[in-house]
């Protein structure tokens, strides 16, 4: 029978190499395997078709009972029917061979029908099929922009030059994302073979994959793909025993969010400082080194031998009329089941957040997602039925980006989201155009005068004029939709502004500085807990006896809150 | 006047650098990949290391201190032995990551970026670690914790001080 340990980052972190060691104390042969994409549920270990989750050393002991057919506790761990038909209503096609094969084992993966769709493309068809294969599929860029994967890999197969290159963007920046990560971690080869088939296409023999430094496992499982793919034969020289060679060097990423800009790679990958140029050229004119490049993202590359192998059509069959396929999302935050799922375009925020993500957190409402990363917004609850379909939510404001869902729930201020994302921005932007160095700026400093309770009339006009300005000042993608996260929460939560620029509240009781803190008589027992922590000295009173706060002491930390043991404390 | 200081004896030892220098040195778009190396073997990245790869290379100092800032990987500074990345991703920002900052501040008693005093630590603010499904995290020394809460935090740090009086 065959025992798999999910050892994604996530499997790890949760506790999976100290399972699979005490599989292997048991006896038991574990492989492993990458993230199936149930994350809440980790650590899983698969035995045969049956699946235990949350899984500890002593549930590995039982698990190892249940192997030998001894007497055992395992069924305790086995994954409820309901998150189980959850798994299998998705649609896996990028995450095909995820948490289901041994990433570190090419054997697996090839019996699989992994490389059967390089094998096809370099033996039986012209590089121009392969291209109108892809055109058929109506595969778009899975970074987020959703630009037609044919409509780059013609440009770079009709660029003149003796010498192009193959570039896979692995540098997943959106905080709140790790589709890529986990598409690398779990079936590198997937990522392997599509790169293959783009260089066939466009007559490469060389290839990059420039992965995120903050993903060191990633790293590690590709460096072993490779060099698994290079002793069958199938990198390097004279693949398939045609004349096609390719190869492919990892680069790993010095940490710059703006790397994930196409030209800023470029940059980066030459040893430069990864600012963006201005396009044209494009990089399948000029890209690395000034050769034709072509550039795609990780899912992208992942869809591609899928599509190879069940046709266009069978691809285009799947979403809506200008989104066609499946889209992998990462779902955090105040999520019930949070992770990873693929699902076809066309189904709504609300089959994602509630479907396959169980609904909110501690059976709270749910308020917003914030889809797209920094570059995205914030989508309301209102709009859950929302299609997920590049047009559809290009409308709401928000974009559908490279699949970061980050659920809030009634907790979450949406002013100090909007901060929370300009603060990122403007640590990351390269500095190169005036209004994207010094306007994000600038909005910032509102955002937190507004966040500290110094919120002025006229600042959302100065918010939304700055953020029109940004917009047409900046020359990349960057810049242009840094703006997004204040405009869609202006445009929806417009309230909440108010309340803290008017009213001076915050009613998520986030914004530190625009709470009053106050103690319940009746339920304070005068155990003199949060006087000792209070760091001003702002709690009144005797031990034994209800306490009191006093307002012209208070510096709003909240500590007291944290430490009483009665809910006596009482935040507004 | 020019400047001498890499004329004296340098901060750390180049030799373990050679092989590096020969393989990334003249390479075409080499110079990131050889910085991460030498930050790999020294921990940091000292002003007289860099002047002394500029001078091997062929470029201008300037130049490398254009890449070193412009990343945030390399160090200028020298980092404790453990370094402690509190990530500070959007999942980790709605689920308490301030709250994390605060406590590990507070425990450690220095700010982003600095060292303790005992040479230990150096606890620096990530954007995303992309292991959002368990946020709030941290990662050290390779591991990744999850679900981390400002008591479990410190008490991460705890054993790892444990670990070091051994």
């Amino acid at each position: 029978m065959r025992v798999t340990v999910g050892k994604g980052s996530c499997g790890i972190a949760a506790g999976a190499g100290e399972v699979f060691e005490r599989l292997e104390r048991d006896g038991v042969k574990p492989a492993v395997t990458g993230c199936i994409g149930m994350c809440w549920l980790e650590p899983i270990v698969n035995v045969g078709d049956k699946t235990f989750v949350r899984v500890d050393a002593e549930a590995a002991g039982e698990i190892g009972k249940y192997i030998r057919g001894e007497e055992n506790g395992a069924e305790r761990y086995a994954i409820r029917q309901e998150d189980l038909d959850n798994l299998n209503a998705q649609v896996r096609v990028a995450l095909r061979n995820c948490g289901v094969i041994d990433p570190e084992n090419i054997g697996e993966y090839i019996a699989r029908e992994g490389y059967a769709a390089a094998e096809k493309c370099i033996t039986e068809l012209t590089p121009e099929r392969v291209i109108e294969e892809i055109k058929a599929s109506g595969l778009g860029g899975r970074g987020g922009a959703g630009f037609p994967t044919w409509f780059k890999w013609n440009a770079a197969r009709g660029s003149k030059g003796d010498k192009k290159y193959v570039i896979c963007n692995a540098d997943e920046g959106d905080p709140g994302a790790f589709m890529d990560r986990a598409v690398i971690e779990g079936d590198p080869h997937a990522v392997i073979e599509g790169m293959m088939i783009a260089a066939y296409a466009i007559g490469s023999d060389e290839g990059f994959v420039y992965v995120r430094a903050e993903y060191p496992l990633a790293i590690i499982r590709l460096d072993i793909a490779l060099r698994q793919a290079r002793e069958k034969g199938l990198l390097g020289k004279n693949i398939f025993g045609t004349g096609f060679c390719f190869d492919i060097r990892i680069k790993a990423g010095a940490g710059a969010f703006v790397c994930g800009e196409e030209t800023a790679l470029i940059a980066s990958l030459e040893g430069e400082r990864g600012m963006p140029r201005l396009k044209p050229p494009f990089p399948a004119q000029k890209g690395y080194l000034k050769k034709p490049s072509n550039i795609n993202n990780v899912e992208t590359y992942a869809n591609v031998p899928w599509i190879i192998r069940n046709g266009g059509a069978a691809f285009s069959a799947m979403g809506t009329e200008n989104s066609k396929g499946t889209k992998v999302f990462a779902l955090t935050g105040k999520i019930k089941n949070g992770g990873l799922c693929e699902v076809p375009m066309g189904r709504t925020i609300r089959d994602v957040v509630y479907g396959v993500g169980g609904g909110i957190k501690d059976g709270k409402a749910f308020k917003a997602v914030q889809m797209g990363g920094p570059s995205g917004g914030c989508i309301p609850a209102e709009l859950a039925d929302t299609m997920i379909d590049y047009r559809t939510l290009a409308a709401t404001g928000a974009i559908m980006g490279s699949g970061g869902m980050v659920v809030m729930d009634g907790s979450t201020c949406m002013v100090d989201m909007a901060r929370f994302f300009l603060d990122f921005t403007c640590k990351e932007s390269c500095g190169k155009c005036a209004h994207c160095r010094v306007g994000n700026r600038r909005m910032l400093e509102i955002l937190e005068r507004i966040c500290a309770g110094d919120g002025r009339e006229g600042d959302i006009e100065l918010l939304s004029g700055l953020a029109e300005q940004i917009k047409d000042g900046s020359l990349c993608a960057l810049g242009q939709t840094a703006p997004n996260p204040v405009l869609t929460t202006l445009r929806y939560f417009k309230n909440e502004y108010e309340d803290h620029i008017t009213h001076k509240k915050c009613t998520a009781r986030q914004c530190k500085p625009l709470l009053t803190y106050s103690i319940d008589g009746a339920k304070c027992t005068g155990c003199t807990l949060c006087a000792k922590k209070c760091p001003s000295g702002a709690i009144a009173g005797e031990v034994k006896k209800p306490h009191r706060v006093e307002r012209e002491k208070c510096v709003q930390c909240g500590k007291c809150a944290e430490v009483c043991r009665f809910g006596a404390v009482e935040v507004d | 006047m020019g400047c001498n200081c890499a004329e004296s004896a340098l901060s750390v030892d180049t030799a373990l650098l050679e092989p590096y220098l020969a393989e990334y040195g003249g390479a075409e778009g080499g110079l990131i990949s050889l910085l991460q190396k030498a930050q790999e073997l020294y921990g940091w990245l000292p002003a007289d290391l860099l002047i002394n790869i500029a001078r091997r290379i062929g470029v201008k100092p300037a130049k490398i201190m254009g890449v070193v800032t412009f990343y945030t990987q390399f160090r200028t500074k020298p980092a404790g032995k453990h370094l402690i990345l509190l990530c500070q991703g959007t999942a980790c920002h709605v689920n308490g990551s301030a709250g994390i900052e605060e406590a590990v501040r507070e425990y450690l008693g220095v700010d982003e970026g600095e060292m303790t005093e005992n040479g230990l630590f150096t606890y620096n603010n990530v954007a995303c670690l992309g292991c959002c499904s368990l946020s709030p995290v941290m990662m050290s020394g390779g591991k990744t914790y999850g679900g981390l809460t400002k008591d479990s935090a410190v008490r991460i740090l705890k054993e790892i001080e444990r670990g070091e009086a051994v």
